[in-house]
């Protein structure tokens, strides 16, 4: 009895938990196959089934191309970053040097400042540089934005290898580069996984930068173009068209993590050392 | 293959200095063993031969050519980690290739290497296993194959059999002696177990403390050692160390009064002694016998049985505790009462600074012969 109680506890409580992180995409895909009238139904069940939303987004707007704008930008950050962080983390992991330990505990002081502290100075550089309204423009500071988190995690992750694999691959006569390449990378694939993927996400889904640092809709990535979708006059908010473009771009986002997280798999070091 | 020299070897971390200044001539084709306990600094003079550590200061030379400033791969050395540090992604096959890949041998050359460093090793049916695959005996070989593919002018050991379980062991360090006969190589090899020592070394570097204690062949170490630290370090169970007085001097040795025993005879040179000093006499546990006669008394506190022969832990009259070695099964009983003879053709004398008086008369066949039947 006592046993049945605990079960149907435990089980409540995953019911509440589910509900809560699930419900507001389960709306959002509801809503974005309603239309007219029907998007003001509050009715949680589908009421109605139309493709409509998903087809005048791209009428309406060059949504296409904003999907482009955020593959071309997050799919850089991601190269970007991780071949930055993996070299970064090599020399903050192997090489001891003078100030180590304090330009880590600054790398990870940086990634904790709010977005918006460093956006007018951002916006400095990046006009400076005049890569103003461009994709680049977007790249680098999402860029920037994103590795001190990367570089941190994969150094913790270098420290974790044993010193003595690198040690036998000098012996071997490999360069730092051919240590990185050959022995670290394919050690370290599962972290690169995670950050990279991690990256990815931050960069498709950021919004303040790309925001600000665009100005034309050409240039634009989904979530900025999503928010500056509008409907047919000043006072009319397209929720149909909004829900189903967000829709839209968080799938390739699902459907990313569901095929790299069977790729992360764990003991991969297993058998380097004595076992 | 080629011989090392090392001159005046300094190494610092920080300001710790860790060798003292090593001076020492690995001729070619030897298989030296360096032995100590741990952080005596045999393993950091090994790397240090490999390139692994930078020199502080001295010269080392391999094959004649001054290499202070050479990497590990232009020194021409290979190296066998304790931990065996096999790249764990790559097979058998790709793990002992990875180093001539490197160094950008052909293919075909490649393969021929491989399969026959596999071959010497019995490696040639694991090739396509990854590591984690590989019992600790296996893995081991492969980092010996790593080691041999490249055709090292240095093959360098770091206690490669330190984290096999002792049956595999004694089958390993069986297997690299013979590795070492047939390929004619010179071996540097890091070990604090001191039978892995004496069995496979043509000459033991006895290290303590970033300073070599001495230099020679394990029997040369084993009958004369130069002093307490390598008398003591040398042979299991260690030697026994026990207060005595010199109570007189001849040409041919000494006589000692050991803790107030009638003077036994130990062939020793006596310079520098007089009757009267205070000397530490030394003697094995297996040169000593226990029975109902001796020249020393005392009470057994612990017999230890090994079959073969029997250990028993004597407690002294002037409270030292010494260790005796007897064939077969022990008679004594703990608590009971023993007398102790010594076989003095094998005993040492340690002056106070620790160094031995060396011993009289040539070592060899009739020392060995003198064996000690017990009483």
């Amino acid at each position: 009895m006592n046993r049945q109680m605990k079960s149907i506890l435990f089980y409540s409580l995953v019911v509440v938990v589910v509900i809560f992180s699930v419900f507001p995409f389960y709306y959002a895909i509801v809503t974005s196959f309603r239309s007219g009238q029907e998007l003001f139904n509050p009715s949680v069940f589908p009421t109605s089934f139309t493709m409509g939303n998903y087809f005048s987004i791209f009428k309406e707007q060059p949504f296409g191309l904003n999907i482009l704008n955020s593959v071309i930008v997050a799919t850089s950050v991601v190269v970007l970053s991780l071949i930055i962080a993996v070299t970064a983390s090599y020399a903050l992991a192997r090489i001891h040097f003078r100030g180590r330990g304090l330009l880590l505990m600054t790398i990870l002081s940086v990634s904790m400042f709010p977005q918006v502290a460093i956006l007018s100075g951002m916006y400095e550089l990046i006009r400076s540089m005049g890569l103003y309204n461009s994709l680049p423009g977007l790249i680098i500071p999402n860029t920037v934005l994103t590795l001190p988190f990367t570089v941190w995690v994969l150094t913790t992750f270098m420290k974790e290898l044993p010193k003595e694999l690198e040690e036998a691959a000098v012996v071997d006569g490999a360069s730092p580069l051919t240590i990185v390449r050959r022995i670290f990378l394919p050690l370290m694939w599962p972290a690169m996984v995670t950050t990279g993927l991690l990256a990815f996400i931050g960069a498709w889904n950021e919004f303040l930068f790309a925001l600000t640092f665009t100005l034309s809709n050409e240039v634009r990535t989904v979530p900025v173009a999503i928010a500056l979708m509008s409907g047919a006059t000043e006072y009319e908010l397209p929720w149909g068209n909004i829900m189903a473009a967000s829709v839209l771009v968080t799938v390739p986002i699902v459907v990313l993590v569901l095929v790299f997280q069977r790729k992360i798999v764990a003991g991969l070091t297993a058998g380097a050392v004595k076992g | 293959m080629a011989d090392v020299t090392l001159k005046g070897i300094v190494k610092d971390f920080g300001s710790t200095r860790i060798i003292h200044g090593v001076d020492l001539q690995i001729k070619d084709r030897e298989l030296i063993v360096f032995v100590g306990p741990s952080g005596c600094g045999k393993s950091t003079l090994l790397r240090l031969i490999a390139g692994l550590e930078d020199i502080t200061d001295g010269d080392m030379f391999i094959d004649g050519d001054l290499v202070n400033q050479r990497s590990p791969k232009e020194r021409k050395i290979a190296m066998v980690f304790q931990s065996y540090a096999l790249y764990p992604h790559m097979n058998v096959y790709e793990n002992m290739a990875f180093g001539l890949e490197l160094s950008k041998h052909s293919k075909e050359d490649i393969k021929e290497k491989v399969m026959e460093a596999a071959r010497i090793l019995e490696l040639t049916p694991l090739l396509e296993r990854k590591p984690k695959q590989l019992s600790g005996g296996q893995r081991q070989r492969v980092a010996i194959g790593r080691a041999i593919v490249r055709n090292p002018k240095v093959f360098l050991f770091d206690e490669p059999l330190s984290n096999l379980d002792a049956a595999l062991r004694v089958q390993m360090r069986i297997e690299i002696a013979k590795l070492h006969q047939d390929m004619d190589a010179t071996m540097v090899y890091v070990t604090h177990d001191q039978v892995e020592a004496m069995t496979l070394a043509d000459r033991i570097v006895v290290l303590n403390a970033g300073r070599i204690e001495q230099v020679g062949s394990p029997l040369e170490l084993y009958h004369r050692p130069r002093n307490k630290f390598v008398a003591g370090f040398i042979g299991s169970p260690k030697m026994n160390f026990i207060e005595a007085q010199v109570t007189s001097v001849a040409e041919d040795g000494v006589e000692l009064s050991v803790i107030g025993s009638d003077p036994v005879k130990v062939v020793v040179d006596p310079t520098g002694l007089a009757v009267g000093d205070k000397v530490e006499f030394g003697i094995r546990p297996e040169h000593m016998g226990s029975g109902t006669e001796g020249e020393l008394s005392g009470k057994v506190e612990v017999i230890e049985e090994l079959g073969e022969s029997h250990f028993l832990h004597v407690r002294l009259t002037d409270g030292s505790l010494i260790t005796v070695q007897g064939r077969g099964d022990a008679t004594a009983k703990a608590g009971e009462s023993c007398k102790v003879k010594l076989d003095c053709s094998h005993a040492h004398v340690f002056g106070g600074d620790g160094f031995a008086f060396s011993k009289l008369g040539t070592l060899g066949q009739h020392e060995n012969t003198a064996t000690l039947e017990g009483a």
